[in-house]
């Protein structure tokens, strides 16, 4: 009896697809690459410093928390270092040190980890981190102020605020061109407006984010921007303008469509996608911030769990 | 053995194997000298047996344990009674286990020969529920379930495996006269042939009605058979059975044929076996031979940590020895090397969304293996649908967290039903 092999006795089924999740958090990285490159070089030396900073820190307070809560260690999913890379991607250049730590500790901790780890968060982590920042320290995320010192050979205003405090007038001089090949000031990877939907065109062909969301998202940005535009269009810039400034692109293809705050079945999908580009432009063109791609995602993280209630009848219900 | 595809746009879509035209006869191997029967009844040390250890037994015996139950298994081989042991399956499942010892010439029962000529239901209940494909004969004489349909399954419920397609194919004749038989013994003329396409011709001058089955799995499981084709979806928590229709796989009614045309109990199962390097032949052999005899046989050797699986790879059953026996609904036997047997981990749902969009019965998994998780069995019925699931495995097979989902789910299942 006891000479006898030891075979591996597990339950059906014995065939997996090979998906892992560290593998959808690398290639997600991934496809921010051509972004964050581009804002590396826009921004230099002190962007890489905030890039790695906030990478890294993140990693660090995922494995603290892990340590002080004794669960396993998860740093190796990749899941915190994404967390980190976004939350680089959503600030300007020149913050300073203290603010990417203390911005990494409420999007991992307070954002995530609390609510016990990957898949339990119900907002997204690196939006709940910017959010707080942006309430806190507001003079911060005034991208003008913060990239005074920079002269790249174009416009160097935020597009966001000139049109904000000076209207359609002030913004004329941006054309789709430009916008779309980065020629604006903005946070680190969000101004490559090419770059961020060649990675989202990436991430939705491999299957790594629901193509649902993004869609419904910026379709909600580009109708809402449309008909404001449409009723007085001196006071409310394009549907074009408002799809390529701003977190708008990164906020469709890479904040929006984070798995566990955001719904999976098919219709609850297309409601949050357009529920969120909505309260975008409602945000940017009647309310007080700047940007309402941080908020209005967050708000619609809070009707995720709800919207996720419409689904299809299970087979054999009602019968 | 089955990756993602680069582009994942669209869900995966698992294909059920086909059976190739140039598909070989099952390999026969040679009498096995010990066969170990499993016989679906408790056991109870202090029960006096009918059946005792040294009894001599001939090929087509009836072998019983007490009057009282009407429990029985068909002795594959002549031989001498060995052992009479308690033996334990998946979800505590409790047999008796009763292994016989070859020995030196075959010799056939008679009692079957003698009452083979006039087919009814008793007679075939008293001998014939044991033959390969199991057909599920006590059925008919169970006064909960009114069966008005019998569906011909002639595809197979999982993937890799061709073993009915191949009864369908070979034994087409003794699937005729195994329908006209049972239509006699039932009573029952409603009779359905599920085929894939390429099989529709061979079964095309049977004069019962023939339904296309297409190959995605898990279109080829029962509940989705129901639903897709006769367009009647099983209330949650029931089964087929308890709405009136009844499967048989082609094997089985093939048996039931040759049995009442032969007047011999048919006591050799084909199945397919998938070797470690992936390559499938079809093997013919008695039920009740141990696994390793086949192994043998076909020079699969056997390493520490390669996982053996009894059925298909989606929902069968991985065995924890070499001395399993072939039931007669084991359709397959799979080998897997160490190197692919793939293991669960204990990540949380990241709620990707991937287990919703390829479920068949459309249960809000995402949801579900929280509760399942969280020991709230009656909460996940209750709310989330548990009883709708229809086994395929496909939420565990595309979990990129590689939660045993399928396993919670039978488990939530065990548990509140053996409340």
């Amino acid at each position: 009896m006891f000479d006898q092999k030891k075979f591996v006795v597990s339950h059906a089924p014995f065939l997996h697809d090979e998906s892992r999740i560290s593998e959808r958090s690398y290639n997600i990285m991934l496809a921010t690459l051509p972004a964050v490159l581009f804002g590396l070089v826009h921004y230099g030396i002190p962007a890489l410093g905030v890039v790695s900073l906030s990478i890294s820190s993140s990693i660090i307070w995922e494995f603290l928390m892990n340590y002080v809560t004794k669960r396993p260690k998860s740093i190796g999913d990749g899941n915190a270092a994404l967390i980190g890379l976004l939350f680089a991607m959503l600030l300007p250049a020149t913050s300073p040190w203290w603010l990417v730590l203390t911005g990494t500790f409420v999007s991992v901790v307070i954002g995530k980890q609390i609510f016990g780890g990957i898949g339990g968060n119900p907002f997204n982590p690196a939006l709940i981190g910017i959010a707080i920042l942006m309430v806190s320290w507001k003079n911060f995320f005034d991208f003008d102020d913060a990239l005074l010192n920079y002269d790249l050979g174009f416009i160097m205003v935020y597009p966001l605020a000139a049109l904000k405090h000076f209207g359609v007038s002030a913004v004329d001089s941006f054309t789709i061109s430009d916008l779309l090949l980065g020629r604006q000031i903005g946070a680190i990877g969000t101004t490559f407006g090419i770059g961020i939907i060649a990675g989202g065109i990436y991430l939705i062909i491999r299957g790594f984010i629901r193509w649902e969301i993004s869609l419904s998202f910026l379709a909600g940005v580009l109708i809402t921007a449309f008909i404001f535009n449409l009723y007085d269009s001196t006071r409310y810039a394009g549907p074009f303008f408002h799809l390529l400034t701003g977190y708008t692109l990164i906020g469709a293809f890479f904040l929006a469509t984070e798995d566990s705050s955001s719904p999976v079945n098919f219709i609850p999908m297309f409601i949050y996608g357009a529920g969120g580009g909505i309260m975008t432009v409602l945000i940017r063109n009647i309310g007080a911030h700047v940007d309402g791609v941080v908020f209005a995602i967050i708000l619609m993280n809070i009707a995720n769990p709800l919207l996720d209630k419409i689904r299809p009848k299970a087979i054999g219900k009602g019968i | 053995m089955l990756k993602r595809s680069f582009i994942r746009l669209t869900k995966p879509r698992l294909k059920n194997e086909l059976l190739q035209d140039t598909q070989t006869e099952p390999q026969k191997i040679s009498t096995p000298k010990k066969v170990t029967l499993l016989l679906d009844n408790s056991f109870d040390q202090k029960e006096v047996f009918l059946l005792k250890e040294g009894d001599k037994v001939k090929t087509g015996r009836k072998l019983f344990l007490s009057k009282d139950s009407d429990a029985y298994v068909i002795s594959t081989i002549t031989g001498t009674v060995t052992s009479i042991s308690p033996y334990t399956g998946d979800f505590g499942d409790t047999y008796t286990a009763i292994s016989i010892v070859a020995g030196e010439e075959e010799e056939i029962d008679d009692e079957f020969e003698k009452c083979f000529k006039e087919p009814n239901l008793d007679v075939a209940k008293k001998f014939l529920a044991c033959v390969p494909g199991n057909p599920p004969i006590n059925l008919f004489s169970d006064s909960d379930k009114r069966i008005n349909t019998i569906v011909i399954c002639g595809v197979d419920s999982d993937l890799l495996i061709t073993t009915r397609q191949y009864a369908l194919k070979s034994d087409i004749e003794a699937i005729k006269s195994g329908i006209l038989f049972l239509k006699k013994i039932t009573g029952i003329d409603n009779i359905i042939m599920a085929a894939h396409r390429n099989q529709i011709q061979e079964c095309g001058d049977t004069d019962i009605e023939i339904k296309e089955v297409n190959s995605d799995y898990p279109s080829t499981h029962p509940h989705l058979i129901m639903k897709d084709i006769m367009g009647q979806s099983v209330p949650e928590g029931r089964s087929c059975e308890d709405v009136g229709v009844c499967f048989f796989s082609a094997e089985a009614i093939a048996a039931i044929g040759n049995a009442f045309n032969h007047g011999k109990i048919p006591v050799t199962k084909n199945l397919t076996l998938v070797k470690k390097d992936g390559s499938k032949m079809m093997v013919s052999t008695r039920i009740g031979t141990p696994i390793s005899e086949i192994f043998d046989a076909f020079d699969v050797t056997l390493n520490e940590k390669d996982r053996i699986i009894a059925g298909g790879p989606m929902t069968g059953s991985a065995v924890f020895s070499e001395d399993y026996p072939i039931q007669p609904d084991t359709d397959a036997i799979i080998v897997q090397v160490k190197d692919n047997v793939k293991k669960v981990l204990d990540n949380p749902c990241i709620n990707c969304g991937e287990c919703i969009r390829i479920c068949p019965a459309k249960v809000p998994i995402n949801m579900l293996i929280r509760f399942l998780q969280a020991g709230q069995y009656g909460m996940a019925a209750e709310q989330y649908d548990l009883f709708s699931c229809i086994e395929c495995g496909l939420c565990s097979f595309v979990c990129i967290s590689r939660i045993p989902i399928f396993q919670y789910i039978r488990l939530a299942k065990y548990e509140l039903r053996s409340d």
